[in-house]
């Protein structure tokens, strides 16, 4: 039974961090997309969209690295030791974002575009750092000149998948001439998170004999290939979406539904890869966790609260549905 | 310059910016709530004037310690992995209870407490007003449990030089828990305090005098006035609960190099170290203090020197340091007892309900006093408590980690100059909100409304915030 609790753990803290992918990953794309829209209504109402939700998308990332450390202290160690620099580089890149959420609407309102500047700037050297990260983790945490060229792939791909939730979120959330030009962001980012996709499916094959063997042995590859195709099929609906011209009621939303599905599905087929791992052919799950005592009180404390903290944060998603508006600001300063 | 100074450089530098925000937030929720509970008895648009400016400030402070916080969340693993491999056990579940019964309460419900007004009916944005109050609250609650278990760990047993728990209610009702957690809690209420009666003061000196800046003057005045000497006498039993538990700190707090009886409360010295400094003190004042006895064996207070190890020195002691910000602290907290006792004499004596012209210009002076005293009592405890990270059981020293000092050296500088560009963005702002007219009122009542305390429903969108 003991034996048990750190499979659950690795459930979860793979859990908090999909979660913390789709949620900020739309706000972080959002971020990316302001560069791209010339109007500053444009880009009041497209922050607007995220305003109430942005604060509650990050605390996932703070539960997957608490899970990570209270969980597997020694992975946490062997991780965020290995990517200290990249690690650096997002939390700077989370700080200018969230000073910028902030600053854009206390500042001088002349100082606007610059401080949407400062928001992509901060949202791009965040995605960026992720997907590094991530790339670096694929390779096993080496550090040479090809797992890094592997690992600013990775990172730019990173970007365009996150640019993608941020284009299907806008689809939904805004309406008319913003619509449009939003949807004209989504094409080029499905091209690119397509290719992203292929790279890592590739790439992690490339490095470890386990994982080729694991998706091209007999039966797996009929057993597992499915997930690709389904992720290719996804691509090909949110393309399609992107083109259609006229988006309303829940139709706007089929894009974000499939783009949160494909990032889901590309997430369980690394998932797969790395199993029964936790650094990638390094160290096992049950090898980095922790004293199973404590994670059976974090444990109840988790299954207690969780469906809670999923139920309010369900309830403020309803409750600030329908389309953005520029003025969505409340405490917008007044004369000054 | 060692990688263990740097560690400890950057991890006080992240911390220090960090707490400044929750400083702000924990008592600023609860003061918010207070106003929409005013505006809901007596219907006048003061208050909600007051709340939309200082709910702007709380949103500024929020996301800013958000931001500060996930640095420290990562920290506590690349700089000390030794401290969770150690007593992981302990800290985990305290960290992880922070992020699910708080973390996620207030940062969900401020949302709502920011962008509901006008979307969602009155009785809702209260409420998440609320929960938003109490989440910060129960952050701090749980960050200060674990903060007090490394000063007085409890409740544990070590095997393998892991930490165990043997029992919960000893871990969290570790012997300085309520002390600690009274003590930073009132320093947030003072902070507040007298932040807000500084920023009414300062746009009182620039001429803005109307009904709201009055309002905001005598609240923040009043609450610092009533704060303080409860504060005082909660510092006083932290410091004898500190006596009892670390009394080498007491020692460096107070200056007190030898053993002896009746020991003075030395007001400055220099060297501090030295044992024939120069110094200023009031006689019998510390042994009274500590011990409630001025002389005889009764009063005798524990020296540094029964501390030193063979071979040490004071100079082997963070003396200095923690004896000057303890008298930071100290000092701060009479000129807060001073100032605001004095100024509510004056409010009551003079006819407006208003402190003398020259008491609004000290007040205008020192909105930031609180944080003062805060970051000085803070330095004092956790200075205090070198060279362990946890009293008796892990030392700083063992649980650094080994990440390369070029990089630890880049990153310092790479997060000292994004802090300080955020401590300067985040004084500009305030210096706006203070030069701005006079908020929109958030709420505007229905015409006709009889109760304007629910007049106010999910009908009205837009026209405030225009």
């Amino acid at each position: 039974m003991e034996l048990i609790y750190p499979y659950i753990f690795a459930f979860l803290l793979g859990l908090a961090i999909l979660i913390y992918v789709i949620l900020d990953g739309f706000d972080l794309g959002v971020g990316l997309l302001l560069a791209f829209e010339k109007t500053q209504e444009g880009r009041d109402t497209m922050v607007a969209s995220i305003g109430p939700f942005w604060d509650a998308n990050e605390t996932w990332l703070v539960l997957a690295v608490g899970l990570l450390l209270v969980a597997f202290p020694f992975a946490h160690g062997m991780i965020l030791t290995a990517l200290y620099i990249p690690v650096f580089f997002m939390l700077v890149g989370l700080m200018i974002r969230g000073a910028a959420f902030e600053l854009r609407v206390k500042m001088p309102e002349a100082q606007r575009p610059l401080w949407d500047g400062v928001f992509f700037g901060g949202s791009l050297l965040t995605s960026f750092s992720q997907g590094f990260m991530l790339g670096l983790y694929v390779m096993g945490l080496v550090w040479s000149y090809q797992t890094v060229l592997f690992a600013i792939l990775v990172g730019v791909s990173m970007g365009a998948a996150y640019a993608l939730m941020g284009a299907s979120w806008l689809l939904g959330k805004t309406a008319g001439a913003l619509q449009a030009r939003v949807a004209q962001f989504g094409r080029p980012a499905v091209a690119l998170t397509a290719l992203g996709f292929a790279l890592i499916s590739l790439g992690t094959p490339a490095v470890s004999q386990r994982v080729f063997d694991l998706w091209f042995s007999i039966p797996n590859i009929f057993l597992l290939g499915w997930l690709p195709l389904a992720a290719l099929g996804l691509l090909l609906f949110i393309w399609r979406q992107f083109g259609l011209g006229s988006w309303t009621g829940l139709k706007s939303w089929r894009a974000f539904a499939a783009s949160a599905l494909a990032m889901a599905l590309a997430y369980t087929g690394l998932a797969i890869s790395f199993f029964p791992y936790i650094v990638p052919d390094k160290l096992l799950i049950v090898e980095a966790a922790s004293d199973t005592s404590a994670l059976f009180v974090i444990l109840m404390g988790a299954l207690g609260v969780l469906p809670i903290i999923l139920g309010y944060t369900i309830y403020a998603y309803w409750l600030f549905r329908g389309k953005a508006r520029s003025d969505g600001y409340r405490y917008r300063m007044t004369g000054a | 310059m060692e990688a263990l100074d740097l560690a400890r450089i950057q991890f006080a530098l992240n911390i220090t910016v960090h707490f400044l925000f929750p400083s702000i937030t924990i008592a600023l929720g609860w003061v918010l709530l207070g106003l929409k509970f005013a505006y809901a008895r007596t219907g006048a648009q003061t208050w909600m004037h007051i709340y939309a400016l200082f709910a702007k400030i709380f949103a500024l402070s929020f996301a800013f310690g958000v931001v500060t916080g996930i640095v420290m969340s990562f920290q506590f693993g690349t700089n000390w992995p030794g401290f969770m491999e150690t007593v992981g056990n302990v800290a985990g579940p305290l960290l992880a209870y922070e992020v699910l019964t708080a973390f996620f309460l207030e940062a969900v419900f401020i949302g709502i407490m920011l962008f509901g007004p006008g979307r969602v009916p009155d009785w809702l944005h209260t409420l998440a007003t609320f929960l938003v109050a109490l989440g910060t609250s129960l952050s701090a609650f749980w960050i200060l449990v674990l903060n007090s278990w490394m000063h007085t760990p409890a409740g544990f047993e070590m095997r393998d030089g892991m930490a165990f728990v043997t029992s919960w209610a000893e871990v969290i009702f570790n012997p300085s828990m309520p002390y600690r957690i009274s003590h930073t809690l009132l320093s947030s209420g003072l902070t507040v305090a007298f932040f807000m009666a500084g920023l009414a003061a300062l746009r009182w000196v620039r001429g803005q005098q109307g009904q709201d800046v009055r309002r905001t003057l005598q609240l923040g005045v009043g609450l610092g006035a009533v704060l303080i000497p409860i504060q005082i006498f909660v510092g006083d039993l932290h410091g004898l609960n500190t006596l009892e538990h670390q009394p080498h700190k007491i020692a460096m707090m107070e200056g007190v190099l030898e053993t002896q009886e009746a020991a003075p409360f030395v007001l400055f010295a220099y060297p501090v170290t030295a044992e024939d400094r120069f110094e200023v003190s009031i006689p019998g004042a510390s042994s009274f203090i500590l011990t409630h006895h001025r002389s005889g064996p009764k009063s005798q207070v524990l020296g540094l020197n029964e501390f030193l190890e063979s071979g040490q020195t004071f100079e082997d002691f963070p003396v200095t340091k923690v004896f000057w910000a303890f008298r930071l602290m100290v000092g701060a907290g009479v000129l807060m007892l001073l100032v605001s006792w004095l100024a509510v004499w004056q409010m009551w004596r003079g006819g407006q309900g208003l402190p003398r012209t020259w008491m609004i210009h000290v007040l205008a002076a020192i909105p930031a006093i609180g944080w003062v005293a805060t970051l000085a009592g803070w330095y004092t405890t956790e200075i205090g408590r070198q060279p362990w990270l946890v009293a008796g059981v892990l030392k700083t020293s063992d649980a650094v980690g080994t990440t390369p000092l070029s990089a630890l050296i880049f990153t310092l500088i790479g997060y000292g100059i994004v802090y300080a560009l955020m401590l300067i963005f985040y004084i500009w702002v305030i210096i706006r909100l203070i030069r701005s007219r006079p908020e929109q009122p958030l709420f505007q009542p229905k015409p006709g409304a009889l109760v304007p305390g629910a007049a106010h429903g999910v009908a009205q969108r837009a026209s405030a915030g225009a």
